[in-house]
């Protein structure tokens, strides 16, 4: 059988809870879809620019447009290489006027940091390393907010999705809070200190705090089902240093008004000349896409491979995103994965596969 | 969960039934355990050859996807349907939920297969690492 827990760029990480305590990746993804779950998300990393030229140098080293944002709001963005291939992507907060906090990767933390610090020399920022100061918790789901709003003084409802505040927290002043996240649903991240005694207390006492919810601790499995789901990009999967803008599919993120970033004059001159794109696949035939599996034509010949495949808990379908031929993009466009030496039938259907239901409030 | 002591059990983690020259074949509770949600169970049709040792089929949860490995040798005689469409029966019922029935080549395989008590001690080892 050879079950294995996946390492995770050498953290100790849950890929899932204890079936004992009612988890599992399907109640975990279940959980966050209709009420609320939480992740201990403090392998991400953060970086932190500040000064005069702050905004000057985000501006450089993002590909969306930093300048937009006004203070505690956040935006998804990436660093690009001058290919315009991505470093990482990454979420930008503004928390004051000159100070921008970017949140990056676990597995390109130390790659990330250098490449930032090492773009940005020209500008009078200064380039902090944040990422052993503070463990970040997500909170997941639609009750998140309710959640939430039992442990803070801060207005929660006021807080708009990707803006963050600032209030008490479990007893602990000033705590960071964002409506962000990674599971395609309302939520927040969190941002409390790192010593290991604050960062477990805060953890329990969100977890009685929810379970009147029936709150769930949740694993990096069902992290990656949810964001799966959404059509999410994972680093190194959807994206990475030999794909680009374009190909992924993140043009809305990418601002070309912007007259200068690292990557700009590359991407201006490949768009004309995208030959593969990102697609999302339902399976019509009995079988599972994973990860890194082929792409086959009609006629069996290999045309792209999946980046990301896996059961969808909540859609109850099996899914997956792949990158195909652009002529093999259209929606409804059959094509075959090869699972095991066998083609399995699927066929390209719109994303994201989920989007979750508009609020009223 | 307690191992039945009326069958053998392989390092891979199958367990396998005989009654006479048949015999169930399925995965034990720490299999299902470590895969975790268990969506999809794959074996050979009626009238395949399973050979001791050799993959015969695949088992796969949300997370992960693993072989299956033949604890003995013979030919598929029944498969369990039931578990094309509710593969969840194997994470709820580990020990009742067999693959495949196989009529045993040779039935003597089994004679080198863990009993139910060398199987919970292995398996405790395991856990420990």
């Amino acid at each position: 059988m050879g079950a294995k827990m996946v390492e995770f760029n050498g953290w100790d990480m849950p890929v899932e809870y204890p079936a004992a305590i009612g988890c599992g990746i399907i109640n975990e993804h279940m959980a966050v879809r209709t009420s609320v779950g939480i992740f201990d998300v403090s392998h991400m990393g953060d970086i932190r620019l500040a000064g005069p030229q702050a905004l000057a140098a985000v501006q450089h080293i993002s590909m969306n447009d930093a300048s937009k944002l006004s203070v505690g709001q956040a935006q998804y963005s990436a660093l690009l290489y001058p290919e315009g291939t991505f470093v990482d992507d990454v979420i930008v907060h503004r928390l004051a006027d000159d100070d921008y906090l970017l949140v990056i990767n676990a597995g390109t933390r130390e790659k990330d940091f250098n490449w930032v610090r090492d773009n940005t020399r020209q500008f009078d920022c200064s380039v902090e390393n944040l990422s052993d100061d503070f463990t970040q918790i997500a909170i997941q789901g639609p009750k998140a907010v309710n959640l939430l709003q039992k442990l803070t003084d801060a207005d929660l409802n006021a807080v708009k999705f990707y803006w963050v505040t600032r209030g008490k927290l479990c007893g602990l002043p000033n705590i960071l809070m964002g409506r962000t996240g990674y599971t395609a649903e309302d939520g927040f991240e969190i941002y409390v200190p790192a010593d290991e005694s604050t960062s477990a207390r805060v953890w329990y006492e969100i977890l009685a705090a929810g379970k009147e919810f029936g709150v769930l601790p949740c694993g990096l499995g069902a992290r990656n089902t949810l964001r799966l789901e959404g059509k999410l990009p994972l680093y190194g999967h959807e994206i990475s240093d030999s794909i680009n803008v374009w190909e992924a599919g993140l043009d809305r993120f990418c601002k070309m008004e912007k007259p200068e970033f690292v990557g700009r004059a590359t991407l201006e001159k490949a768009k004309a000349g995208v030959k593969r794109t990102l697609v999302g696949l339902e399976m019509t035939e009995r079988g599972i896409a994973r990860d890194g599996y082929k792409i086959l034509d009609s006629h069996g010949r290999e045309i792209g491979y999946v980046t990301s495949g896996s059961p969808a808990p909540f859609l109850k379908k099996n899914i997956a995103l792949a990158y195909v031929p652009t002529e093999f993009s259209a929606i409804g466009a059959p094509v075959k994965v090869e699972i095991r030496g066998q083609g399995a039938g699927a066929v390209v259907v719109p994303t994201p596969f989920y989007k979750r239901p508009k609020k009223t409030t | 969960m307690a191992y039945p002591t009326d069958r053998k059990y392989t390092k891979e983690h199958e367990w396998i039934k005989a009654d006479g020259t048949s015999a169930s074949v399925g995965i034990t509770d720490y299999a299902q355990q470590s895969l975790g949600d268990i969506v999809f169970v794959e074996v050979p049709k009626v009238g395949a050859e399973m050979s001791a040792g050799k993959a015969f089929g695949t088992v796969e949860s949300v997370k992960a996807v693993s072989d299956l490995f033949a604890p003995a040798s013979g030919a598929v005689t029944e498969v369990n349907a039931e578990l094309a469409t509710s593969p969840e029966k194997v994470n709820s019922d580990p020990h009742g939920s067999w693959m495949v029935k196989i009529a045993l080549k040779n039935p003597g395989e089994l004679d080198s297969l863990l009993s139910a008590a060398d199987y919970e001690k292995f398996v405790a080892e395991e856990a420990g690492h």
